[in-house]
């Protein structure tokens, strides 16, 4: 088994779970005080990924639905590393992804935004970092899109991350944003990260992964809650 | 390691409405293949398996439609993990089959829940014990840690074929949270 970590959620860069400008947060928020559990866990550690086999075009989301043709807009890769709080990497760490497409439409049923699906693009995927903590993967630059939160409100291009590390308390669902981007100032999702958190969720551009005449390259660098030296007891 | 030299968190973002096509994907019926869903006992043999099922209610008591649940259980014999959306049964219910983990260094058996939901920008924690668990229950000391008004929100009971867990975000039967 691992250790388990000890280490909380930082609350000088996580958001609170009532944020009152982002509407659902209010009926959905827990209202009572978190309860500490006495420590005497064994049972923290999560599903390991070593032997998890990923689709040929998981990682690809420009290909992995193709129908008739490619889909429409900007084409980027993106990578990073997946590390703990120590900096240390955190091989074969599990990365879910999904995200709108380049006109701001997500395939979800429950989206209703009268913008164009596209019939070569689904808008999800997965990849696992290497043995260096690294991973990458392909896509369309998403859409900004409107939502009902306040008037006007639209919520900048993101896409959306799952990662599980070593243990219970360093999984992670988060959203990948673009470099100056404008909504920013007006996405109550975003602006509940505190201030100092806010900078770690966008991405950089980065020309050296950048594909001449291929896709624009963005680097998007995770850290995963968890002190622990070594959180996969079985690698 | 002083503090100061750790790297930052990177900040949670709620998982919105739209993760189905993303995180459950078979379940809601896209085409994309699932690598996890609500059977836990795939691989499990020789045990007795249960149902848990259960709807999250808001702070207006309203079932909600599309929060993304995941349990987690380990206990020495069998590492199990599981998720299922809400928003593709009748009722908004959840529904997981599973075994009952054992009972480790005498601690009431549990399972982990994880939390997800539009609405939250952090996911949440809680705990399934188990109400045929009385005499563990009682002793327990993470279910002797919640003010006893409390604790009933943390325990599943039993029905015909295995364990009713609700969950309340809010109000007078709000469920117990833990900060892990």
């Amino acid at each position: 088994m691992s250790a388990s970590t000890n280490s909380k959620f930082d609350m000088e860069v996580q958001p609170p779970y009532l944020h009152e400008p982002y509407k659902s947060t209010i009926l959905r928020a827990p209202s009572q005080p978190l309860i500490v559990p006495k420590k005497k866990e064994i049972t923290l550690s999560g599903p390991l990924f070593k032997e998890f086999k990923l689709g040929a075009l998981d990682h690809d989301l420009t290909k992995n639905s193709v129908k008739d043709g490619e889909p429409i807009g900007e084409r980027i890769v993106v990578h990073g590393t997946v590390t703990n709080e120590k900096g240390q990497p955190l091989p074969y760490t599990l990365i879910e992804l999904w995200q709108a497409n380049s006109a701001g439409r997500y395939v979800h049923k429950v989206d209703q935004h009268n913008a164009p699906l596209d019939p070569n693009f689904l808008g999800t995927g997965r990849c696992m970092t290497d043995a260096q903590g690294k991973y990458k993967f392909y896509s369309i630059k998403p859409g900004a899109y409107p939502w009902g939160n306040h008037p006007n409100a639209w919520r900048p291009n993101h896409i959306h991350f799952s990662l599980f590390g070593g243990d219970i308390a360093s999984r992670l669902i988060t959203q990948m944003y673009f470099p100056g981007d404008p909504l920013f100032a007006y996405d109550p999702i975003f602006k509940a990260v505190p201030p100092k958190g806010r900078d770690l969720l966008i991405s950089e551009f980065d020309r050296s992964i950048t594909e001449p005449n291929f896709a624009l390259g963005y680097r998007f660098d995770i850290v995963l809650r968890g002190k622990n030296t070594t959180p996969f007891e079985n690698l | 390691m002083k503090t100061s030299e750790l790297k930052k968190q990177t900040p949670s973002q709620t998982i919105g409405p739209y993760f189905a096509y993303g995180l459950t994907p078979q379940q809601y019926g896209y085409n994309f293949e699932s690598w996890v869903d609500n059977d836990m006992t795939k691989g499990v043999h020789g045990a007795e398996t249960i149902t848990i099922t259960g709807t999250v209610y808001d702070g207006k008591h309203i079932p909600i439609d599309d929060a993304m649940i995941e349990l987690w259980q380990e206990d020495g014999d069998h590492k199990l993990f599981g998720r299922y959306g809400t928003g593709t049964e009748e009722g908004n219910l959840f529904k997981f089959k599973t075994i009952k983990p054992k009972s480790v260094n005498g601690q009431a058996p549990f399972i982990h829940v994880i939390l997800f939901m539009r609405g939250q920008l952090l996911h949440s924690y809680t705990r399934i014990y188990f109400a045929d668990e009385q005499t563990l229950n009682i002793t327990d000391e993470v279910l002797n840690g919640v003010a006893d008004e409390r604790k009933q929100t943390l325990i599943a009971k039993q029905n015909g074929n295995g364990y009713t867990f609700d969950i309340h975000m809010q109000g007078p039967k709000e469920t117990v949270f833990f900060s892990l």
